[in-house]
């Protein structure tokens, strides 16, 4: 099959920074945390790639460490949100009644808090760190996941094939595992690939409000927050993780739509 | 004689890319003259007649060739002009009365928003002419319709209001394409037959495009056949339907089914599916505080079916006959009755051996094939419940997929088949498992003529093979009376008519079964009517 140029970018971009993680838990170029009073601010420089921060602490090595933070949750919690989101949603979309009442009701209130605020009355309660971040984004941001989910599954256990399915004996599980869930992926990714990108932005801003990773620990949401008041002096300060941000994003959504395509037969042969 | 109204010269229709569609295609329509366009999916009529409106689909350019009406070169004109024709001069009513009204707006407004921009009249004036179009298709309360909106009417109906608002202007030449596809047999001719009083009314010439041969012998003066977007044959429709020249044009009309010799096979005994006083109740619609009365979809049907017989089942949308064949394989929860499978109660519990000894066949072979599917896993996929062990299974698959003229398919997708051959992989799932009872809902109204008739004798050679017993569910009389050994007449719910098929079509006894056989749209080779 051929690549296309957007997939080859996306690889790439994805590429580079599982590269980058993996390798900032062997080494970086100076330890993220050593702070340095007297290389305060230092603009980029041959010995400073991206520079100081207001700590004097490497800027490119602060990047390569929070890479592993930032995507270790990200990751962590589009999974989690998912899981629980297609699980929820399918049995709610397919066997309806009373219990899809109940979820959705309970669904419905989750969705109607901002995402953020119901994340950060969770992390208040469980506590500012990585398992807490993970656990109050993905309870914030599962709700969408069901809610998608389940108006999928609703129009597809109406079609044929499924009846289909059931007549040939096959168990209400089996047709949705085999011939429902499968069908429901091309939202699902979509979904999965852009909510990637809000659970980095909403790291950043958790982590921005103090509830996030508590610093010394870089990620980029932290690094970002921390910039702030240096923006006019120091801005690789907030280029540097504002643009592995971006590019992070660009890259995900370009793989996440490559996988959508190939993963449907009627457009795997294009 | 005057020159005809329309004249269309040589035309040629490609896609963008440059593949065509239509090539080189000529016939002409005089006025008042009823003309229908023949021809099976592909073939080009539709985009030949949207050619004569200047309304061809996005992808699809118009080449060479030139289309007059009235002498005049519709191909010259600019968009502008072209829409100052589109309704006063040629009007057109489409194929999907369910999605060609707005479903926003109410009849009035959309049958007045034509009249008012093409004729300056006062709004009591367009109104009155409304409502007299109205009465004229035999809308019974024509004001109430007026102030409605679309989703209170029928498929039926809804072709009725679309003819009104498109017959109010008087074209000269009206295009239907497949204007009664959607409908049932009943609802065809009533539409069709207001259709062409209209038309005659107002001297209207009319281009029927249709697959539907026995409307062509019904309603059409001449005919003109076409074939991937080339031009066959014309003539008049007798002479197509009765003498055709071509090979293609013999192919159609030897497509049609054919009543086969009654008593070929020998009665059968055993009873495979028997059900008595089967009633299937459909809830009425929720309300803030109540349910409104729920109606019978199936109302106390007694029917019994032996081995490797095929019952036909046949009456007008919503006379129940699809719900009854879903309750017989206990897809459905019943009201009431009981349903005994190979002398077995299966009314409470079905058990496994009833799920797996009765299948279906859908009407639509597009939704009924996971589009995730692989056809070989998808004809595989009955297997799973049978202990065999891998080796036979496959080979079992390949046979099977053999048998039904799709060897060698096994790795294709779905979306990768034409329609006919997705319906053979239907038909595949559901006997490779070798059931005792088929259930067949409408299983060929999806395909063309040529398609329905070689699927149709595949079902036969297969029900002849392997012995099951078969509901088949049609309101295509024409397939009914090839395929059948005996025939029930269904409305609403109830079965009006039963007996065996040469005693349903030769003597039918209730008014309703006269009524579907009148309307049937069978061609009678000696009884045409002249032109």
């Amino acid at each position: 099959m051929r690549i296309r140029a957007n997939t080859a970018i996306g690889g790439i971009l994805i590429a580079l920074l599982g590269g980058t993680a993996l390798a900032a838990v062997a080494w970086t170029p100076f330890d993220p945390l050593r702070v340095n009073l007297r290389a305060r601010l230092q603009p980029p420089s041959a010995q400073h790639w991206l520079g100081t921060d207001e700590f004097g602490r490497d800027v490119l090595s602060r990047i390569m460490a929070g890479a592993s933070t930032s995507v270790l949750v990200a990751v962590a919690t589009v999974v989690l949100a998912v899981t629980v989101g297609v699980l929820i949603g399918s049995v709610s979309g397919y066997w309806r009644g009373w219990a899809d009442r109940l979820i959705m009701a309970v669904n419905d209130a989750l969705l109607a808090f901002p995402g953020i605020l119901l994340a950060l009355g969770v992390m208040i309660v469980i506590g500012a760190n990585s398992i807490g971040i993970v656990l109050a984004l993905a309870l914030a941001y599962m709700p969408s996941v069901a809610r998608v989910v389940r108006g999928t599954v609703l129009s597809l256990r109406e079609k044929e094939y499924i009846e289909a399915s059931r007549v040939l004996g096959n168990s209400e599980l089996y047709s949705l595992l085999r011939h429902v869930l499968p069908n429901a992926v091309a939202p699902v990714a979509v979904l999965a690939t852009s909510m990637f990108g809000w659970v980095l932005l909403a790291e950043s801003a958790l982590s921005f409000l103090g509830l996030g990773v508590p610093p010394p620990a870089p990620t980029w949401g932290n690094m970002l927050a921390a910039s702030r008041p240096y923006m006019e002096n120091a801005a690789w300060l907030s280029i540097a993780p504002g643009l592995c941000i971006a590019l992070t994003l660009l890259g995900i959504n370009l793989l996440g739509d490559a996988l959508r395509d190939r993963l449907d037969p009627r457009m795997a042969q294009r | 004689m005057t020159a005809p109204l329309l004249q269309i010269e040589g035309l040629g229709i490609a896609t963008a890319a440059g593949a065509p569609i239509v090539h080189d295609v000529s016939f002409e329509i005089g006025r008042g003259e009823f003309v229908a366009v023949v021809g099976e999916s592909g073939s080009g009529k539709t985009a030949a007649a949207r050619a004569v409106l200047g309304l061809l689909p996005a992808g699809l350019v118009r080449g060479q060739g030139r289309i007059l009406l009235d002498g005049e070169d519709l191909t010259a004109l600019s968009q502008r002009q072209l829409r100052a024709l589109r309704g006063p001069v040629i009007g057109m009513v489409f194929q999907e009365p369910m999605v060609s009204l707005n479903p926003a707006l109410t009849i009035g407004a959309q049958m007045m928003e034509g009249l008012r921009l093409h004729e300056r009249i006062a709004k009591d004036e367009a109104r009155r002419r409304c409502l007299d179009m109205l009465a004229r298709v035999q809308i019974r309360d024509p004001a109430r319709t007026f102030d409605a909106y679309p989703h209170e009417f029928s498929g039926g109906m809804r072709q009725r209001i679309m003819l009104a608002s498109v017959m109010l202007l008087r074209p000269k030449l009206l295009i239907a394409d497949e204007p009664t596809t959607a409908l049932d047999t009943l609802t065809q001719r009533e539409v069709l037959d207001l259709m062409v009083g209209l038309a005659r009314d107002h001297g209207t010439a009319m281009m029927l495009i249709t697959h539907n041969l026995g409307l062509v012998a019904r309603y059409a003066q001449r005919a003109v056949v076409l074939c991937r977007g080339r031009l066959v044959e014309t003539g008049t429709a007798q002479q197509v339907l009765t003498s055709p020249r071509e090979a293609y044009t013999r192919e159609l009309v030897e497509a049609l089914p054919r009543r086969a010799a009654a008593g070929s096979r020998p009665p059968a005994q055993d009873v495979v599916m028997a059900v008595r006083g089967l009633k299937v109740a459909f809830p009425g619609r929720q309300r803030l505080f109540r349910r409104d009365a729920g109606h019978m979809a199936v109302d106390g049907v007694d029917l019994t079916i032996r081995a490797g017989e095929t019952v036909a089942v046949v009456g007008g949308s919503g006379s129940g006959k699809t719900t009854l064949g879903r309750a017989m394989l206990r897809l459905l929860p019943l009201a009431s009755g009981e349903v005994r499978f190979l002398g077995r109660d299966v009314t409470s519990a079905t058990g496994r051996e009833f799920r797996l000894a009765a299948q279906l066949v859908f009407q639509d072979p597009y939704s009924s094939l996971d589009p995730r599917m692989r056809i070989g896993d998808i004809v595989a996929e009955p297997l799973r419940h049978v202990a065999l062990p891998g080796a036979e299974r496959a080979s079992r698959v390949t046979a099977m997929l053999e048998e039904v003229g799709l060897s060698g398919l096994a790795q294709r997708w779905p979306h990768e088949l034409s329609g006919g051959q997705r319906q053979r992989v239907a038909i595949a799932r559901a006997i490779i498992r070798r059931p005792a009872f088929v259930v067949a809902d409408e299983p060929v109204s999806a395909l063309d003529m040529t398609i329905q008739a070689q699927v149709l004798k595949l079902f036969e050679r297969l029900q002849a093979q392997y012995g099951f017993a078969c509901l088949f569910i049609s309101h295509d009389l024409a397939a009914v009376e090839q395929i059948a050994d005996r025939v029930v007449v269904m409305q609403a719910g109830r079965i009006v008519e039963q007996g065996s098929r040469d005693d349903v079509f030769d003597r039918p006894q209730h008014d309703y079964t006269k009524a579907l056989l009148a309307a049937a749209p069978i061609v009678a080779f000696s009884d045409a009517v002249p032109a």
